[in-house]
């Protein structure tokens, strides 16, 4: 090669580096925004103008209680969805990776259409099948029946990827050795597919909490954390909404680190062998 | 019971609590917005519906908001295309030149995902404000009549506008663009990239022949995960469009929630989920379904 196409090679290597850096840059720049803003003090009563530097929104960031009662609404909602979604989606994550049974095919394509059909669709769709069956009272039940269906396809299509080069002999050892299923089940399986599982659990638990479309079909007037921001988002936008936002995102990364360092903990001692 | 046929039913036992799940809250909706979609509704207040079998809903859908459609696949598919050139070399670097990075890159990929979708539209709104930096910088670098004559700012304001509606789309689905590119990126064998150099293919003559084609699953499941949910938004049409930039999304959401008008919703819905699953399935027959998601 001579110089020249080196330098160019190399100066190359660099553009496609630092176009990569924006990149990364734009998926950041309304997240610093974000935090930015939870330090500023509003001159109204929209939080989206930068006046002056604050530590008063910190101070209280439950002030605004129609958002707070909201946020705990969306916990409420979260804790018990991602439980059953959980629960429900790791069955058929297992159905899939440990059996083949005729129908699976059909299973896979049932798993994958909830994720790949807009929310819209399935938003509507399943309030216009609760209007036809004449359900009234529209709130915490919908919401969460809501949530657990578009948690359930994440939930089975994370674990089963995890399961993909789990080594289902060692529940074949166990029961050579005596172990009836379900303690199998508990004492074999579980332990060694639990982080993936945690980890489906964790992201079912954030889509839950920031879901709005599906959500905004299926909520009657209960109102979730999004749904009062997009109430109150013509009205006001207090400072408290990015607060709690950046208090979510640091507990979720959090989580996430969390996760990955235990994960590598659990790893390290069966590379040994 | 005897054991082999217990262990015969196991997987359809596991599946049946999930399964029933989504017959009953994915599939039977879906049977429910076709029927009320061919339905006539009894009255204007009415909330009851006939089943006429009558298409006019659905000629409605196609005529009075043709250009909603229109504007959702176009927005949608500009989104999907610049979220491709940003999200592909992202993919590219974090795979190849991450190092031992690799997770944490990534994983700066998906930290946006943690913060509310709503909100980082609503930060986009300040980004892009008439006050805000960005109009700022471009009056700065005296950028005003470019962007002026290729349409992206309007008078020069950029919020309000069809850029800033696509800007939005591109930003808040870039991430699943990325992952899956990144998944099929990973999983090519760097050996093959190295004996196509060892024979001296140049390094763009070794991308465009061994890399770009091993990764063009990944960029099909990304270009699909970014354009469905981009097409059905409605969010980025509300806080960074205006009422010329309205989507299909906001067209079904308004139909249906403040206008009551489920058959012409319906209709729309299920013309805007025709499409998705026509292209979901040209995808699942070329490539299968374990990119997805």
């Amino acid at each position: 090669m001579s110089g020249h196409s080196l330098i160019a090679a190399r100066a190359g290597r660099w553009a496609l580096n630092l176009y990569a850096a924006l990149g990364l840059a734009y998926l950041f720049a309304p997240i610093a925004v974000i935090v930015a803003f939870s330090f500023n003090q509003p001159s109204g009563h929209f939080n989206i103008e930068w006046r002056q530097f604050t530590l008063a929104n910190w101070q209280a960031p439950f002030a605004d209680r129609a958002l707070t009662d909201a946020l705990w609404v969306s916990l409420r909602i979260a804790a018990l969805s991602t439980l059953v979604s959980t629960v429900l989606g790791t069955m058929i994550a297992i159905a899939l990776s440990r059996y083949r049974f005729p129908g699976s095919g059909a299973v896979n394509l049932l798993l994958v259409l909830p994720v790949t059909t807009p929310e819209i669709v399935v938003g509507s769709s399943l309030a216009a099948m609760f209007l036809g069956q004449n359900v009234i009272d529209f709130g915490m039940v919908t919401i969460t029946i809501a949530h657990i269906l578009f948690q359930l396809s994440f939930v089975a299509i994370i674990v089963r990827a995890r399961l993909r080069d789990f080594d289902w002999t060692l529940e074949q050892a166990a029961q050579d050795l005596g172990a009836p299923p379900l303690r199998t089940f508990l004492t074999v399986t579980l332990p060694l597919i639990l982080p993936g599982i945690l980890a489906a659990a964790l992201l079912s638990f954030a889509l839950s909490i920031d879901d709005f479309i599906i959500t905004f079909f299926n909520a009657g007037s209960t109102v979730t954390f999004p749904l009062q921001i997009f109430g109150a988002s013509r009205v006001r936008i207090p400072p408290q909404v990015h607060v709690l936002a950046t208090v979510i995102l640091l507990v979720s990364v959090g989580l996430l680190v969390a996760g990955t360092i235990l994960e590598h903990r659990r790893r390290r001692p069966n590379r040994v062998d | 019971m005897s054991i082999e046929t217990r262990r015969r039913l196991t997987p359809y036992l596991l599946l049946l609590p999930g399964g029933l799940w989504l017959a009953l809250f994915y599939l039977a909706p879906l049977w429910t917005l076709l029927k009320v979609s061919l339905s006539s509704r009894q009255g204007r207040f009415s909330m009851d519906y006939l089943l006429t079998w009558d298409v006019a809903n659905y000629q409605v859908a196609l005529t009075e908001f043709g250009p909603q459609f229109g504007r959702a696949f176009l927005y949608g598919g500009l989104a999907t295309v610049l979220a491709l050139a940003i999200g592909y070399p992202l993919a590219y670097v974090i795979a190849f030149r991450g190092g031992k990075y690799r997770s944490l890159l990534l994983g700066l990929v998906v930290v946006p995902l943690f913060t509310s979708y709503l909100i980082r539209t609503i930060a986009w709104s300040s980004i892009l404000a008439d006050n805000g930096p960005v109009v700022g910088l471009v009056s700065w670098l005296g950028l005003g009549g470019l962007l002026e004559s290729l349409w992206i700012t309007d008078q020069g304001r950029l919020l309000n506008t069809p850029a800033a509606v696509v800007g939005g789309l591109t930003y808040n689905f870039l991430p699943f663009m990325v992952l899956p590119i990144y998944v099929s990126l990973e999983r090519i064998d760097g050996a093959l990239v190295d004996a196509a150099n060892d024979l001296y293919c140049s390094a763009l003559a070794a991308f465009r022949k061994v890399v770009l084609p091993l990764s063009l699953p990944g960029v099909f499941a990304g270009s699909l995960l970014t354009f469905i949910p981009a097409a059905g938004d409605f969010i980025n049409a509300q806080f960074l469009g205006s009422p010329a930039t309205t989507m299909i999304g906001n067209s079904i959401q308004d139909q249906f929630l403040r206008q009551n008008n489920l058959s012409v919703a319906s209709a729309m819905a299920f013309v805007l989920m025709f499409v998705m699953i026509v292209l979901v399935l040209v995808y699942s027959r070329r490539f299968g379904t374990d990119d997805l998601a």
